[in-house]
């Protein structure tokens, strides 16, 4: 058998697969340059929805409060979350440690209604037992941070469980402490998966509509809200534009991590071959 | 090592569990118990518009567990047939994502190391850009003068635009579009690290590639194809924004339920008893996947 007609079937798959992932973005965006407010009839190329959306005052301030959230929450998300991460990969048994560790993951899988019904009620109830709740931005923050917190673990989790402890070892029989171990030998080492973990409850967060419409107050709306009750009544040109916008940004911010993460595994592994001639 | 650091170490590793521990203990863990205590207290005209379940008056601590909202989703054929509906759509759809996402992750396996890291990443890459713009997508395409029926019609494989736009079938299409990376993910992980000397001694042994298949590759691949699935079926069983933008009025999704007792009716005592009835129902799924989560940790780490 020649090797093109064994591999059809791998093609094929491949080919339908990953038409099915991408044609729907890819009409998404094409229809974006339409000139027609008909979203789907096509009539000539045009710009002037870009135009619109940069006039559009609500969708860019609802854009900026997004993107302010979503900063935040990935910085706090990646600080817990590099902790949990060494509490589950580092750390022996401790009492609570299958309570914490199912805390971890739980979200993961957790629908969203049930997270942002619960956390609001979290609010109200602060709110009427000592008389203060966040509000607003601060209350979507703690909300993403808790969900993203989960996604962040588990990404930095199975980064530490494959490193070589032998280094870590190294340094500690050397009479480094573990603080210091830490922030000389793993920080650096885990550098570009924690680059990668930002990204994502970064994008996590920038994308999130229905926790964040259970627990903003006014003055808070985020960009997917809005884009989410422009999409109930409809499509809307500007909408394909904005979607574009984004696609563009996001798979840039998402190539930029998948090439620090491969980047990254490369070099370990050209290191560890090294590492073995050496021994040789 | 300093004095100073020998009193701190202690106390540091009680600060490294310590802070995420009670991040998730304060945002998480109490956030449930308030919800299961205002499932059990009854609507009131108020602020916050629920009568207290546990209250002290005149030096008597009286708890009052109101069981009506329970009772109503019962007894109320709208809740059951929610429920019953939201399962059958799950369900359906992770099954749909299994068959579409098994082959791919089979196929991507077997390619060679550079060319499976790119299609790894091809596969993730949409889960990435924002979700609601991709549901938003199919909105354009499934309606009546959608893209979809303008090529069915140009290729006269139908005479009529079909009606796939608030449907069930469009809520089933947005699934599966939308957690089909979930599902590759796990399968990969788990088909790449097979060991390809057992097909290979099955081949010498003269079996045929199904049989291979259906007694080597499908059962080692029994932890990714349940990860996968409880990654798909788990969160599609609550999820509100794809049968809201494409399901219709007729899609009745439990999620869907909750956010209108609590944004349309202002019932929380209700959304807080939809909420519980759905966490339980969905309890014993969640404990399988924590627990093939945390063999996978504990795996890589021994």
């Amino acid at each position: 058998m020649n090797p093109l007609s064994r591999r059809w079937p791998t093609w094929t798959i491949l080919g339908l697969g990953f038409a099915f992932l991408y044609l729907p973005i890819l009409v998404l965006m094409f229809y974006s340059f339409n000139e027609n407010r008909l979203a789907t009839v096509w009539s000539g190329f045009s710009l002037k929805w870009y135009g619109r959306l940069l006039q559009n005052d609500q969708m860019l301030g609802a854009a900026w409060v997004s993107i302010k959230i979503a900063f935040w929450t990935a910085t706090t998300a990646v600080v817990l979350g590099t902790m949990a991460a060494l509490v589950m990969t580092r750390m022996g048994r401790f009492p609570g440690k299958t309570l914490f560790g199912a805390l971890i993951t739980a979200p993961l899988v957790m629908p969203e209604v049930i997270l942002g019904l619960s956390i609001l009620m979290l609010f109200m109830s602060l709110g009427s037992v000592i008389g203060m709740a966040p509000r607003g931005l601060v209350s979507i923050w703690i909300a993403h941070v808790t969900f993203t917190l989960a996604f962040v673990t588990v990404v930095l989790s199975s980064r530490m469980a494959e490193l070589d402890k032998s280094l870590e070892e190294a340094a500690m029989d050397l009479g480094a402490n573990r603080i210091k171990v830490f922030f000389l030998i793993t920080l650096p080492i885990i550098a570009p998966a924690i680059a990668a973990a930002w990204l994502l409850a970064f994008t996590l967060s920038l994308d999130d509509v229905v926790v964040a419409s259970f627990v903003s107050g006014p003055n808070s709306t985020t960009l997917p809200m809005v884009v989410f009750s422009s999409a109930r009544r409809g499509l809307n040109p500007q909408v394909n534009a904005l979607a574009t916008i984004m696609i563009v940004v996001v798979s840039a911010a998402a190539f930029v991590g998948w090439w620090l993460m491969s980047r990254d595994e490369k070099r370990r592994q050209r290191d560890m071959q090294l590492a073995l001639q050496d021994g040789g | 090592m300093s004095a100073w650091a020998k009193k701190l170490l202690p106390h540091s590793r009680w600060a490294l569990i310590g802070a995420p521990y009670l991040w998730l203990i304060v945002f998480f863990a109490i956030p449930f118990l308030i919800v299961l205590k205002i499932s059990f207290s009854k609507l009131a005209i108020a602020m916050p518009p629920y009568t207290p379940v546990l209250e002290y008056v005149d030096n008597a601590l009286s708890l009052k567990l109101n069981l009506s909202n329970y009772i109503g989703l019962f007894t109320d054929s709208q809740y059951v047939q929610a429920w019953l509906s939201s399962v059958k759509i799950a369900g359906i759809s992770t099954l749909l994502a299994l068959l579409i996402g098994y082959p791919m992750a089979y196929v991507i396996a077997r390619l060679p190391p550079a060319a499976r890291n790119i299609a790894m990443m091809l596969v993730i890459l949409p889960s990435w850009t924002s979700f609601l713009i991709r549901v938003y997508a199919w909105i354009g395409i499934l309606k009546p003068n959608g893209l979809l029926n303008d090529v069915l019609l140009a290729l006269h494989l139908i005479d009529t635009p079909l009606q796939i736009s608030n449907t069930p079938t469009a809520a089933y299409i947005g699934i599966v579009y939308c957690y089909l990376p979930f599902m590759v993910l796990p399968l990969y992980t788990n088909l790449v690290k097979h060991d390809n000397r057992l097909l290979e001694a099955a081949y010498d042994l003269g079996a045929k590639p199904w049989r291979a298949f259906f007694s080597i590759t499908l059962p080692l691949s029994k932890a990714g194809i349940i990860a996968g699935c409880m990654l798909v079926m788990i969160p599609a069983v609550g999820e509100f924004v794809i049968p809201e933008l494409l399901g219709g009025p007729d899609t009745l999704m439990i999620g869907r339920v909750l956010w209108n007792e609590f944004f349309n009716n202002r019932d929380w005592p209700t959304a807080s008893a939809v909420a519980i009835v759905m966490l339980l129902l969905l309890l014993v799924p969640i404990l399988i996947f924590n627990r093939v989560q945390q063999r996978e940790i504990e795996e890589r780490l021994t």
